[in-house]
């Protein structure tokens, strides 16, 4: 950090109070105090304070049992399943929101009605009763078979033994996903210049290349930052999966809790750590992926942590230096 | 420039460009009324015409951008974007303008490079997706076409970092990139600030010189006289007149070319 002009001038230059006629010299500008801004930051302190020695003190959160709860196998088993629904649900979701934000955009007005329907409704119906509509699918229709449409079947399948517990709650949420997914996919398309997609067509690059490589990363500036969003509301969404009987993470302490009735807050606490955990990786990624997606997009790329912190390092040593010479 | 690039380049055998009686709406705005024009192969032709003309709309019906209701645009006898049917035309598949479009480059006013890449991949791009180039060869190319616009070493920057000149440089070697035999500039020096626009007209005029057909809508008319071997005057979607720029611009016919010269002289 470079030094500002004056910085260096010494005290013997400076106007004094009993020579006001003589002309200011160059020199530091004195910071405006703001007492106002110290008195709101110890009263905030003073409430944080006050929270935290609540929370490690106060009998009722069980600390002990906290942590006696915190890496179980039930616990442990229910947060694999958590993963497990959101991955699968994250990636179908994006994959159906890409399809219906295209089909959309498309000149077909069929694809477009159908799409809109899709997430008129889906939106419209809370996950839940999706989910508990798809748990007792198997007793509207028997089995799902692949073949003609309204002719003869191929393959059939036993609804009963394909809809297990896992494929229910997948099912479900992708497709509650999906209709999110769209809009925030299709916000991203409109965002990217027309003169994109003109330049494209005009060198002649394929279609699925234009999208590809042309429009969808550029696109994705703006589907990033939506999509984590909708992905960390989906990580919280899975704990509805307990209504059709899949033990994740919030299920299995839910279960816990119904026999160890004593160890209710400590079970919720442990929940809650191992969501605010899982929101902070999903996070981090979000920070680098997008980092990576602003390539070209701005002159120069943000700031890691790590390099703020090293400037901003540099930068209070500079200004010490500066208080220091003055 | 290197032995290679002038190789490189040789391959873009200079195009015929036909437009036949091509007219065009917006909505129930007429913006081509019947417009016919025929630019011989390396001969630099400059549009000119008041804004709202049709000048722009021009350019992009050649390269298929813009659909003609009527009339029809031909390169080296090829039609663009339809086929012969019997009697009629038939509009070509989306596959197959793009393919089409490989011959006739394209220059745009806000040069829309595509900012997530590398200069040298933007130039690159369009030969490997094409199918026309493996990536080596694009690259090697991409970095000749670069040194040639006078921008070697910008090759790993992305867009963003580079001046209004320098883009509409890049661009200039992107649209290079798949040899065609005409380019296609609109407006390529409206965007800029008035000491980069000297920078790339001496590019253009190199093409010019090197053989290349090129059509150019502009509002340079010194730049025009320059390297114009015939200057075509359009008002209302309509060609007014046209000729060797010591005619249109120094002795117009008409009274709206002499008016409109009037105007940006």
């Amino acid at each position: 950090m470079s030094e500002p002009p004056g910085a260096t001038v010494t005290l013997a230059d400076a106007p004094t109070t009993d020579e006001p006629s003589k002309a200011l010299t160059a020199q530091r500008v004195l910071p405006l105090r703001r007492p106002g801004r110290w008195i709101a930051t110890a009263v905030v302190l003073v409430l944080v304070a006050q929270f935290v020695h609540g929370l490690v003190t106060n009998p009722f959160y069980q600390w002990d049992r906290w942590s006696y709860w915190f890496l179980r196998p039930t616990i442990l088993d229910g947060l694999l399943i958590t993963l497990q629904v959101t991955a699968y649900s994250a990636v179908l979701g994006l994959v159906g929101g890409i399809l219906l934000a295209l089909a959309r955009l498309s000149k077909s007005p069929v694809l477009r009605a159908v799409s809109w329907t899709y997430v008129w409704a889906l939106r419209s119906v809370p996950l839940i009763v999706v989910l508990i509509f798809l748990y007792n699918f198997s007793a509207l229709y028997k089995t799902l078979s692949v073949g003609i449409p309204f002719g003869p079947a191929l393959f059939s399948f036993d609804e009963s033994r394909l809809a297990t517990d896992m494929v229910v709650a997948v099912v479900g949420l992708s497709l509650n996903e999906a209709a999110y997914a769209a809009e925030v996919v299709r916000g991203g398309i409109l965002s990217v210049d027309q003169g994109q997609h003109e330049a494209a067509a005009a060198l002649g690059l394929p279609k699925g290349y234009q999208f590809r490589r042309i429009v969808f990363p550029q696109a994705l500036r703006s589907i990033i930052p939506n999509y984590v969003n909708q992905l960390i509301g989906l990580i919280k969404g899975t704990s509805l999966v307990f209504y059709v009987s899949l033990l994740d993470l919030f299920g299995s302490a839910q279960t816990m809790g119904s026999t160890y009735p004593g160890d209710i807050v400590p079970l919720l606490l442990v929940v809650t750590v191992w969501y605010l955990i899982l929101t902070s990786v999903v996070s981090v990624v979000q920070f680098y992926v997008e980092r990576y997606y602003a390539r070209g997009a701005t002159r120069s790329l943000p700031p890691t942590p790590l390099q703020k912190l090293r400037t901003g390092l540099t930068d209070l040593r500079a200004r010490i230096r500066r208080e220091a010479a003055v | 420039m290197t032995a290679d690039t002038l190789e490189a380049l040789a391959d873009a055998e200079a195009a015929t460009v036909e437009v036949h009686d091509v007219h065009k709406w917006y909505g129930t705005h007429r913006v081509l009324n019947g417009v016919d024009l025929t630019v011989r192969p390396g001969e630099v032709t400059v549009i000119l015409g008041p804004s709202g003309s049709g000048k722009s709309t021009l350019l992009r019906v050649i390269n298929h951008l813009e659909k003609p209701e009527i009339g029809y645009v031909s390169i080296n006898g090829e039609l663009i974007g339809v086929k012969r049917h019997g009697e009629r035309l038939k509009e070509l598949s989306e596959r197959a303008i793009l393919t089409q479009r490989g011959q006739i480059g394209f220059v745009f006013q806000n040069f829309n490079l595509f900012p997530h890449l590398t200069v040298l991949d933007n130039v690159a791009a369009a030969p490997v997706a094409t199918g026309k180039l493996e990536k080596p060869e694009a690259q090697k190319l991409a970095r000749e076409l670069l040194d040639r616009v006078g921008l070697a070493d910008k090759t790993g920057a992305y867009p963003r970092q580079l001046s209004g000149g320098q883009q509409q440089r890049v661009a200039i070697a992107r649209a290079l990139a798949l040899r065609p035999g005409v380019i296609l500039f609109d407006e390529p020096t409206s965007a800029l600030d008035p000491e980069l626009v000297g920078e790339v007209l001496s590019v253009i005029k190199d093409l010019a010189t090197s053989g290349t057909t090129l059509v150019i809508v502009t509002h340079e008319i010194g730049f025009a006289r320059e390297i114009a071997d015939r200057v075509v005057f359009i008002d209302g979607g309509k060609i007014i007149e046209q000729g060797p720029p010591s005619e249109v611009l120094d002795t117009p016919r008409h009274e709206r070319t002499r008016d409109f010269l009037s105007k940006v002289l």
